[in-house]
Formats: C-alpha cells, structure tokens, sequence
C-alpha cells in the first residue's frame, strides 16, 4: 500500500512542476528553468522547517514566494530573447541554480545534529512529516489538497481574461501588442506564477523525500517539467494532469516488468503519442464544460473546422 | 489630431519613409495610398510603434506618442488591422474582442476584476461590437473556423474593442472583390460614426477614392499629393508615379 502512496505523492509534485512550466507554456515560452524554480524550492523550506522549526504551510508557501521573485528578476532578461535562444538562456539558469546548491554548505547546529545544504553530499534529515508524527497517508492527501487548489486556481484563471490574454500572446505576439498588452508584464507575469508553483512543488519534494541533493534538478527534470503540459494538451490543466499519470504512473512505474526494455518503449510511446495528437492528448483548445456534458453538435462542427484549416 | 511630423524610416540605406508630415482631422476618413513599397505600411508600423523612426514625430492630441510603447499608443487610442489578418486563432470569437479591452475606457477597472473575473467575455460591450461585426452567431466559435471575409470584420471588431480614438486600417480590401469592396466601405463610414476617426491605407482606388475624405499620396517614401479625392486624381505627380514616366512624356510630347 505504501508504495501507492509514494506513487501518488510522486505524481502529485510531478502534476505541480508540469503545470508551472504550463502557465508559462501558454505564453508560448519553453522555459528550461522550471527545475531551478523547483530546486529553490526544494532547498528553502527544507531549511525553514529542517533547521529553524518551521510549521510545514508558512514553508511552502515561503518556498513559493521565494521561487516566484527569483523567476520574476529571471523574466525580465530571459523573456528579452525567444525561441531556442530562450531554451539556452532558462537552461544556463538552471545549471547555475543547480550548481549553486553543489557548492552551498550552511549547516546549523539543531537537536544535538548538523543540519542543512552541505555541498555535494546534499541535504539530508528533512524530517518534518516523520517528526510531527505524519503517515503516509496523512503526506499523500495533503499533497493532493495543494494540487488541488493549484489546479482549481489555474482552471479559473484559465476561464477568466488573464488565461485568454496568456494564450493571445503565445498564439501572435504582434498582434497582443498591438490591441494594447504589454508583453513584458505578461509573460514576467506567466514566469512568476509558473515559479510560485514549482516552489510549492518543490517544498513538498523535499519533505516527502527526506535528502535532496543536486543531481536531482538537472536538464532531466527540466525536460520533464515541459513534456507534461506539451504532452498533455495546453488547453487544460487536467491535460498536464493526465501526462503526468501517463509518464509517471504508467510509462515509469506500470512498465517496470520490462527492466531495461522500458526506457526505449518509453520513448517509443512519445513519439507515438506526439504523432497521433500532436497537440497533446487533450488538444489545445480548452473544452468547453457543455461539451463535456455531451453536447457534441458543436464539438463536431469545431473539429472539422479546425481539419479544414 | 493625429500629426505625423518630419517622419523618417530609414532601413540601412533604404528610406522607407523619408520626411512625411501629416496632419488628420478627427472625425475624417482619411486615405493614405500610393505603389507598392512606397512606404504605407512602413508609415503604420510608425503610427502604431512597431518600429521606431529614424527622425520625427508622433503626435495625438498634443500627447507625444514617438517614445511610447505599443501597448502605451493603444491605451491613448490608436488601434489598428493587419495587412496579413493577425487573429488569435486559439481563442474563441468573443474572446479575441475580451483580450482587446485595453484601452483608456477600460483602465479604469480595478486589477482583479479586469484579470480574473470569469466569464466576461459576455459583457454588453462585446456583444455590441459583435452584432455590429454580424459575428453574433460565431462568437463561440475559434477564430480559426471563420472564413475569410469573417475573420477580416473580426479583426476590425477586436481593434475597435481597444476603445480607440484612430483606428488605422492596412489593406482591409486585401482579397476581397469589388462588391465586399462597396459592403467594405459601408463599414469604414459605419466606424467613423461611431466617433472614431479612420487612417485608411488602400490599393483598391474604387474604395478609397469613394469614402475619403482627404488622401495623401506616398512615393518613394515621400508625401507626393495631399488633398481631397477629386485633386489628388488630378495631380500629375501621382499621375506619373501610377502609371510611370511615360505618360509624363507623352504630355510633354502633347504640350
């Protein structure tokens, strides 16, 4: 059982670091940088709880913020240059994030032990849960509370202006500008917010796993966060939701009978995957909640149109 | 009200737009037309901030727009349409109109009700403009589905929605026959009296000539006639830059 429990709180900080890099995504970025976002994350309220006895809530959202100011000076520069030229730039970002807790000792002295970041070896007896007497059960659900009202806050945001005005800029970013949207702001704005969620991700990373250490947040993890939302569909959150089920809860886990063999079908299922809904296995246009309910007269007639196209 | 003042666009050694002043009235219909690579739409992306010129000015009401950002020229009411319709595809019909709403009408909302309320893209406003689009029975739909005739009078709906003072039209005419042409103008008369003056940039001299109040001729990227329809057709310089040299020849041959 507790091995379900794992997967699910693996599936669930995945669902967080896959719909950070969707938010930004929508603007049309591909930010290599969500795993530093994430990385910090990890590192701060490790610290907060780990060595000064932090409370786990006031932590992660800590961690959130702190991500999100950290994307939020990160934007500002790396948003100036697009396309691959912005892949490079987020993915250097994330190297020297990466390579900054490689070096970072900061050890205080708590309970009798050395506690916090210590270089290579990383950083070790993040023991909030297991201290105040959490059960992985206990772990499991509030990691799902958070996704939960993550995705309720990005499915509403979604619905609301904000979300068309993301998605208007990612579709022609001439046109935003000239009905009156400052580019800037709005995909600083979209880093931000995709920072903020991959802090909490990482805050509650760190707390399930116990020892973070650098390799973790390299370019793996980075390709992971996007492949999710692109994989997925950017026309909703539950299509991230559903990548990450699919990834993790099949393709990695439900696929290990096949031993080595899996990491080639894994690759294998992609690009079958990418070839057969190349706009993700939701599509990229956000389903409306009346053709969930069946109403398919029009979903019929928005199909062929957009095959005419 | 819109004065365009010593305005220079110079790419390397090409002078694209090369000293052109300008002065448009509010409430007009004004053409702005001349041959191809003359420097129209060289001269919007001017107006509208696209590029920055080399030397010269902008000016609205008094406001100096040359070191404004775009999005700063569509909030003091400049809006425009493309050449090459640039429609958000990914979006419904009512929402390409609902992102437009950046204009100076619209500042006025407070920061989140004007981002995150749900569902605006019902608002009174954009059901107005949809009507006057005759796009109220696709408003559900992507943008994308539209036809092409369609997409054109969404684009000028989603320009309109920024609330704007001046709106420039750049070949609005582009691809479409001589009858959309007359339905066409009905439409541009129809946006002036909505109050708001129009910069219409044309090849299709039927239009142009027909609903203008004032033309300006460029040539070469410089202002070669200014005046109303019935001058302009007479002037010989844009006689001569239309139908080329030759025919300067033969009048001078003639006289």
């Amino acid at each position: 059982m507790d091995f379900y429990f794992g997967l699910a709180q693996i599936i669930g900080v995945h669902t967080l670091l896959g719909l950070s890099a969707y938010v930004v995504l929508l603007t049309g970025q591909v930010s290599m940088a969500q795993a530093g976002f994430y990385a910090i994350g990890a590192y701060t309220p490790g610290a907060m709880t780990a060595m000064f006895g932090l409370h786990i809530l006031p932590a992660i959202v800590i961690a959130g913020l702190v991500s999100a100011g950290i994307a939020c000076i990160v934007g500002f520069p790396a948003l100036r240059v697009k396309g691959l030229m912005l892949v490079v730039a987020t993915l250097a970002f994330g190297e020297m994030v990466r390579l900054f807790f490689f070096n970072l000792t900061w050890q205080v002295e708590r309970n009798g032990e050395l506690v916090g970041p210590n270089g290579a070896e990383g950083f070790r007896a993040i023991r909030y849960f297991p201290q105040n007497g959490w059960e992985v059960w206990h772990v499991t659900v509030f990691i799902w509370i958070v996704v939960a009202v993550v995705m309720a806050a990005l499915w509403w945001m979604d619905r609301s202006r904000a979300g068309a005005v993301l998605r208007a800029v990612g579709h022609d970013e001439i046109a935003a500008q000239s009905i009156g949207l400052n580019l800037t702001a709005v995909k600083v704005g979209a880093m931000t917010a995709g920072g903020f969620i991959a802090g909490l991700g990482g805050g509650i990373y760190a707390h399930t796993v116990t020892h973070i250490e650098h390799g973790v947040f390299g370019v793996l993890l980075a390709t992971f966060a996007i492949a999710y939302p692109i994989l997925g569909g950017l026309g909703t959150v539950f299509g991230t939701l559903i990548a990450v089920l699919f990834i993790q809860g099949f393709l990695i886990e439900g696929l290990r009978f096949m031993g080595d063999w899996r990491s080639l079908l894994f690759g294998a299922l992609i690009v079958l995957a990418m070839n057969l809904r190349p706009t993700g296995l939701l599509g990229e246009h956000a389903p409306r909640m009346k053709h969930l309910l069946g109403l398919r007269g029009r979903k019929t007639e928005t199909l062929e149109s957009k095959e005419a196209n | 009200m819109l004065t365009l003042e010593n305005l220079s666009k110079h790419f390397g050694g090409v002078h694209a737009v090369d000293g052109v002043s300008l002065t448009i009235h509010e409430g007009e219909i004004f053409g702005l037309i001349g041959p191809n690579g003359s420097g129209k739409s060289t001269t919007v992306n001017l107006i509208t901030g696209l590029y920055a010129p080399t030397t010269g000015t902008v000016t609205l009401d008094g406001y100096d727009l040359t070191a404004m950002a775009q999005h700063e020229r569509t909030a003091m009411g400049v809006a425009r349409t493309f050449q090459n319709i640039r429609l958000f595809g990914n979006l419904t019909v009512a929402q390409n109109l609902w992102v437009a709403q950046n204009g100076h009408e619209q500042r006025r909302a407070h920061f989140l009700p004007r981002w995150f309320k749900a569902g605006g893209e019902h608002s009174p406003d954009i059901d107005e403009l949809l009507k006057f689009s005759r796009l109220h029975s696709k408003r559900d739909l992507p943008a994308s589905a539209l036809s092409f005739g369609e997409m054109r009078r969404l684009e000028m709906a989603r320009a309109l929605a920024s609330n704007p003072r001046v709106l420039l039209l750049d070949e609005p005419a582009a691809g479409a026959s001589l009858e959309d042409g007359q339905l066409l103008a009905e439409r541009i008369r129809d946006v002036r009296d909505r109050g708001v003056t129009v910069l219409l940039i044309e090849h299709m001299m039927e239009l142009v000539m027909g609903i203008s109040d004032r033309i300006a001729v460029l040539n070469f990227g410089r202002k070669i006639a200014e005046g109303s329809p019935a001058e302009v057709q007479a002037n010989s310089d844009v006689r001569a830059a239309y139908l080329g040299s030759k025919h300067k020849d033969e009048e001078l041959i003639h006289a």
